[in-house]
């Protein structure tokens, strides 16, 4: 009963992932991903003459069942890595994903080591002298007589 | 300890920023693109940057220096610009009337298709040289703000003359033979 559970389990999780593989990308979330060369904005938000034919592309490869994949790296032989939005992870590409964490951690050690510093440095004031017992009594004396 | 490590780290800080500023200054003094036509119309005949590029018309790739001894029209267009199309037949006009003469009219077609550049060059007959720069690259050492921008180099490889826009009234027209004469001489 289990090994039979268990099948139709991994039976469905196969058939979804099918599924999901099958599904054809969208025009608009690939317009979101890629850059047009000539105004440097997503495809979504210009209407240059390089940006409107390359929607037509994307459109075009969509119906002839392209992946994203393949629609995008069909994109990037002819315009080159600086079409994608999204820096690739590998390679040289993967430095734009390292930097920006690398410039916060070292921020955030700065900042931590100027916080202890500055912590340190602040010091209690130290206590303020006693004062000559002589002294003192001439003032207890100069007082009383001055009450007196 | 702590105050030797404080000015370790506004040493490093200080070190950083003077970094910035030279690689600023260096980037603005070595960014000569943007007034590279500037330059050359006002006569000081700066070297055009070179590039090796993948041919379009032909296997193979092309460079420009390999066309040292040669007067070169080099024409940046895109099959996607409406002046290129007005522009494109007088460029070939202008090859077959020089190119006997030692011009070479090379055509540099950058963020564009390959498929829609040949189609342009197919239905405008062009016959010269075409190369392809995808991502647009080379463009930038030359300055190029806009499509079509034509640059006319002389024999040595240096730029003569530079035209924004489409060479397709009299007086660019007359003004690209001038610079073509010059670049030829």
């Amino acid at each position: 009963m289990i090994r039979l559970a268990t099948l139709l389990a991994l039976g469905g999780l196969a058939v979804a992932s099918v599924g999901v593989a099958a599904n054809p990308p969208r025009a608009a979330d690939l317009e979101a991903e890629l850059v047009c060369p000539v105004c440097e904005t997503t495809l979504d938000q210009s209407n240059a003459p390089i940006a409107e034919k390359m929607k037509a592309f994307i459109r075009a490869r969509i119906a002839a069942g392209d992946s994203e994949e393949q629609i995008k790296d069909a994109l990037v032989a002819q315009f080159g890595t600086g079409v994608l939005a999204k820096p690739p992870g590998g390679g040289f590409g993967l430095l734009a994903w390292l930097l920006p964490l690398a410039a916060v951690l070292v921020g955030a050690v700065v900042v931590a080591f100027l916080i202890r510093s500055w912590s340190r440095r602040r010091e209690p004031p130290p206590p303020a002298d006693k004062l000559d017992p002589k002294l003192e009594r001439l003032v207890d004396e100069e007082l009383a007589r001055f009450d007196g | 300890m702590t105050t030797r490590l404080r000015f370790v780290a506004q040493g490093v800080a200080i070190g950083l920023v003077a970094l910035l500023f030279i690689l600023l200054a260096w980037s603005l003094l070595h960014d000569e693109g943007g007034d590279l036509m500037k330059r050359a119309n006002r006569g000081d005949r700066p070297s055009a940057p070179d590039f090796t590029l993948e041919r379009l018309d032909e296997k193979g790739a092309l460079q420009l220096s390999s066309l040292r001894g040669k007067a070169v029209v080099l024409n940046v267009w895109a099959s996607w610009c409406g002046p290129c199309k007005e522009e494109a037949p007088y460029l070939e006009e202008v090859w077959q009337r020089n190119r006997h003469r030692g011009l070479v009219v090379v055509g540099l077609d950058a963020k564009d298709f390959r498929a829609d550049a040949r189609r342009f060059a197919g239905r405008y007959e062009l016959s010269f040289p075409l190369v392809y720069d995808g991502p647009g690259n080379t463009i930038d050492g030359y300055g190029v703000t806009g499509f079509p921008e034509t640059f006319v180099i002389d024999r040595e490889g240096k730029v003569v003359a530079g035209f924004a826009g489409a060479v397709d009234g009299d007086e660019e027209r007359t003004r690209l033979q001038s610079a073509i004469q010059d670049a030829l001489a």
